[in-house]
């Protein structure tokens, strides 16, 4: 177990040495692009409603689809092929290319190609193949395999790139600028067009009802590669097939804007092949090119466009079979944006080929590559998605990303087949299997470490911070020994509030009634901010109760411990259904636990009871502003010029605030700022996804470089000139730690900063 | 097509750093020579009442193709919103024409601009049903794979489009 930690943590250090600096350049771009780019747009929830509807009826339709697209294709003229795996497919593209006598083959870029390994498969078979997007070809060249499903080459800077051109192609002239590589590039892959034999390219979108493929590019070479030779391969996967071509549209409003952030990207090919186009006979450069034309001296050419050959190979490879896993469907919605790699931290940092399998890369790959490749293949990299999911809302097509990391990481915790192994089973608090790494237990199980850490306290605190006992929590359980453990608090957050004899807002003079939701963090480590929300509600009019309500399982379902958190949903339920009864709000203070009652138990309660609970509760900052905006005073809260006046001047007003990545998620930032902002702060927010630290993740060995490393642009943010000064608030427990091992400051969360002193 | 419309396309344009002319059936000659670097190839217009003047030559060679700077066609169709122009796919070699040479010259009817991809793809589903092939092409050719966005990777390097009203 130890050894495959420190193998992990040099992999991750590798990657970010290596690739991190051009990946985090790339894909921050593109993230901030799609940010700017959907904003434009009146309609964009409406589009990735629609775009969801219409990926969710083809895929239910698929076999009705696919023969609507066999006639259609035929009735064209050309071939439609559905290959049951990768094999089959390159056998079906080689007899093609065997059968055209085919030496050269241009290729435009094709993730699905890329699964198939078509490129090898046609080599042996002595077919030159050359791939033609820029980006794909330098892969090539470097025989590496692309990072990015959008733009492969992401990892590769200008100086890589033109020290590899220089390398295989001997270049007289040292090639430098970005135009200067581009034009060598287009040169000499023009001259590869112009010789080719057979042109393949993939398909975004395939329409059932008229053959049509549609082809999302900018640079050209598509174009080139579909249109020059007359033989055309298009390889997609099965799940590609949309009912007809005005379903296309909401697609191509969103795929460029949610990808690279281009509102639309140069190119949108809707080809019916075989195309009306001529192919262009560069071996006959000087005959024109029309259909059934006339060379220049009058005699009569034989038409060009009647000689074309089209073939569409459909890929199966395990796709048929994820649509029978409800679980698994929902990867097959994906339109291969790329907007979850772009918007995930840990991507941003160590990129595709650490977040990745033999294919796929980013958020969804898990399940891409469990469907595709196995278990065994998604388990290589599903620990990296945090579950921060911020990936969520940036999907064009609305798919829970991190919920199929979190099936995922469930069933390769329970290993192939599910074997149980019942010596440990019962021993332990969780309701999963015997096999289960040591690490996931511990950090799944948190509300049991946390109940003996404050019932222990303050030894258990000095105890943790000794050296053997570092060590051993590094060995056993993998956490890593630079971070600072969370201190346990003897006294609880209940137990404090029991002990001031509960609230001191009377029920019968109370504006209302609410629950303060004891989280295990609020509870046992950051109690102040506990005590620090129930003075602010209680400054607001509200009659405050803190009951004993059990945790909420994030922690466990972060391990993929998916039916002890179910377990943990139901009895929180069943502990807050009668407050909600009596009327009483729910008042979260932790925002991963109120991502929980109001996302992830969707999947596990009654609709019904999901309804209730996700209606009645609220992230605590949320609630002060809807008390404050039901006429509530607020001249009680703690404005700027309150704050230790005495050692402060006018500037103190200043805050940097870093939301949580759940938070945000359920678009809760904004009640923060307003509440701060209305009181009289200056707030700058951070402009980053995710602090990184994302629960146990940062905690753990392997992975404390990569979520320090994510959380380096808040440092960055947050020392500049113009924030230096200001006081650090966040929402989340995991982020106020993470902020302060990134910062030389006192962080605090913002109810703390506004709660009566 | 509005005159809104009509502005709303330019102004798209001008966000791509594409040049737009408007003219005239009657000027369309003199326009188009304002506008392109020879030499020029061209793909014969759809339209009925005017067509390429004769110092464009259509069908072309394929080395004809690839020594031409400008290559002239019909947009049967543009998009406001996106300033994006559609070109079909012809057996007398549209696609090419708009494909290889250095600059690209897009004629389009002042009728035939629609608002938005809705309306867009209406009619491209209209097209498609006949079995026919278009590209939906906005700005120049372009790629970020070498490190900075570079426009002109396998397609034009810039686009010119004229609006005949
Ligand atoms: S899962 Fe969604 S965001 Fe990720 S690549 Fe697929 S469509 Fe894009």
């Amino acid at each position: 177990m130890s050894s495959t930690r420190d193998e992990k943590a040099a992999r991750i250090r590798h990657f970010l040495a290596t690739e991190g600096d051009a990946v985090a350049e790339g894909t921050r771009g593109f993230n901030a692009g799609r940010y700017e780019s959907v904003a434009r747009l009146d309609d964009y929830e409406e589009l990735k409603d629609r775009a969801r509807a219409i990926k969710e009826d083809a895929i239910e339709r698929l076999p009705e689809l696919v023969d609507q697209l066999r006639e259609s294709v035929e009735a064209n003229g050309g071939t439609l092929y559905v290959a049951d795996d990768a094999d089959d497919a390159n056998r079906y593209i080689r007899e093609v290319a065997e059968r055209k006598d085919a030496e050269t083959l241009v290729k435009s870029k094709s993730m699905t190609t890329e699964e198939l390994e078509v490129n090898d498969a046609l080599q042996s078979d002595g077919v030159d193949v050359v791939e033609t997007d820029l980006g794909e070809w330098v892969i090539q060249l470097a025989d590496e395999a692309p990072s990015h499903i959008v733009a492969p080459a992401i990892h590769k800077s200008r100086e890589g790139i033109a020290d590899l051109f220089e390398a295989t192609f001997d270049t007289e002239e040292p090639l430098e600028t970005a135009e200067e590589l581009t034009a060598f590039a287009r040169e000499k892959l023009g001259e590869r067009i112009a010789e080719a034999d057979v042109g393949m390219t993939g398909a975004n979108f395939i329409a059932a009802d008229s053959g049509t493929l549609l082809l999302v590019t900018s640079e050209g070479n598509a174009r080139k590669s579909a249109v020059v030779p007359d033989t055309h391969v298009a390889v997609a996967g099965v799940e590609k097939i949309v009912p007809s071509v005005t379903d296309f549209q909401p697609f191509v409003e969103l795929i460029g804007r949610s990808g690279t952030g281009q509102d639309i990207t140069s190119y949108i090919s809707l080809l019916t092949p075989p195309v009306d186009s001529p192919t262009v006979e560069f071996d006959d450069p000087d005959v024109p090119m029309t259909a059934g034309g006339t060379e220049r001296d009058g005699s009569s050419v034989p038409s060009r466009t009647s000689d074309r050959e089209f073939h569409l190979v459909l890929v199966d490879n395990g796709r048929m079979a994820m649509r029978e896993d409800e679980q698994l469907k929902e990867t097959l919605y994906c339109i291969r944006c790329s907007a979850c790699a772009n918007s995930c931290g840990n991507f941003q940092s160590v990129g595709g080929h650490a977040f990745g399998g033999e294919t796929y890369s980013g958020g969804i790959a898990t399940g891409w590559e469990t469907g595709i490749e196995g278990l065994d293949v998604a388990a290589e990299f599903n620990d990296l998605c945090t579950g921060c999911s911020r990936c969520v809302n940036a999907c064009p097509v609305k798919i829970d990303i991190p919920w199929i990391n979190t099936v995922v990481r469930d069933r390769i915790n329970r290993g192939e087949g599910g074997r149980l192994d019942f010596l440990v089973e019962g021993l332990t608090p969780d309701a999963e299997p015997g096999g289960l790494d040591l690490g996931k237990r511990f950090f799944g199980n948190f509300s049991t470490v946390a109940k003996l850490g404050s019932a222990t306290a303050p030894v258990s605190n000095w105890l943790a911070g000794t050296r053997p006992a570092r060590r051993l929590l590094a060995e056993t359980v993998g956490v890593d020994p630079r971070r600072e453990l969370p201190a346990f608090r003897r006294e609880t957050f209940r137990a404090w509030f029991e002990r001031r004899g509960g609230s001191e807002v009377p029920q019968a003079r109370a504006r209302r009634e609410a629950v303060v939701y004891p989280d295990l963090y609020t509870n046992h480590v950051q109690v102040e901010r506990g005590k620090a929300a129930v003075k602010t509600l209680e400054a607001l009019g509200v009659h405050v109760v803190v009951p004993d309500v059990p945790s909420s399982g994030r922690a466990p379902l972060s391990q993929g411990m998916v039916s002890t958190a179910e377990g943990h949903a139901h009895e929180v339920y069943a502990a807050l259904a009668e407050h909600i009864d009596a009327d009483r709000d729910v008042v979260v203070v932790e925002p991963s636990d109120l991502a929980m009652f109001r996302r992830e138990y969707e999947k596990f309660l009654a609709p019904k009871s999901f309804e209730r609970l996700d209606m009645h509760s609220y992230e605590v900052m949320e609630y002060v502003y809807g008390l404050l905006h039901a006429g509530a005073e607020s001249t009680l809260l703690s404005a700027p010029d309150e704050r230790d006046a005495d050692e402060r001047d006018a500037d103190d007003a200043g805050v940097a605030y870093h939301s949580h990545c759940q938070q945000r998620t359920l678009g809760l930032e904004s009640y923060t700022v307003a509440v701060l902002e209305d009181l009289g702060y200056d707030v700058v927010t951070s402009e980053t996804e995710c602090c990184g630290m994302a629960g146990s993740f940062g905690y753990k060995r392997e992975y404390y470089e990569l979520s320090m490393d994510v959380g380096e642009p808040i440092r960055e943010q947050f020392e500049a000139a113009d924030a230096a000064d200001r006081a650090v608030v966040a929402s989340g427990t995991s982020c106020l730690e993470q902020l302060d091992a990134l910062l030389s400051r006192p962080t605090q969360h913002p109810v703390e900063l506004v709660a009566p002193r | 097509m509005t005159t809104a419309t009509l502005s709303t396309f330019e102004r798209s344009l001008g966000r791509l750093d594409v040049e737009s002319t408007r003219t005239s059936a009657d000027e369309l000659g003199e326009t188009l020579a304002s506008v392109t670097l020879d030499p020029v190839v061209g793909a014969p217009l759809p339209f009925e009442n005017y067509s390429l003047p004769d110092w464009i030559r259509t069908d072309p060679t394929p080395a004809e193709l690839e020594q031409a700077k400008t290559g002239v066609t019909a947009a049967e169709m543009a998009v406001a919103d996106y300033g994006s122009v559609v070109i079909r796919a012809t057996p007398d070699a549209t696609e090419q024409v708009s494909l290889f040479p250095d600059v690209h010259v897009a004629v389009v009817r002042a009728a035939d601009v629609v608002p938005g991809m809705p309306e867009a793809f209406e009619r491209l589903a209209e097209w498609t049903a006949e079995g026919d092939s278009a590209i939906v092409a906005t700005g120049p050719s372009a790629t970020a794979d070498m490190g900075a966005l570079v426009k002109g990777a396998h397609g034009p390097k810039e686009v010119h489009v004229v609006v005949v009203e």
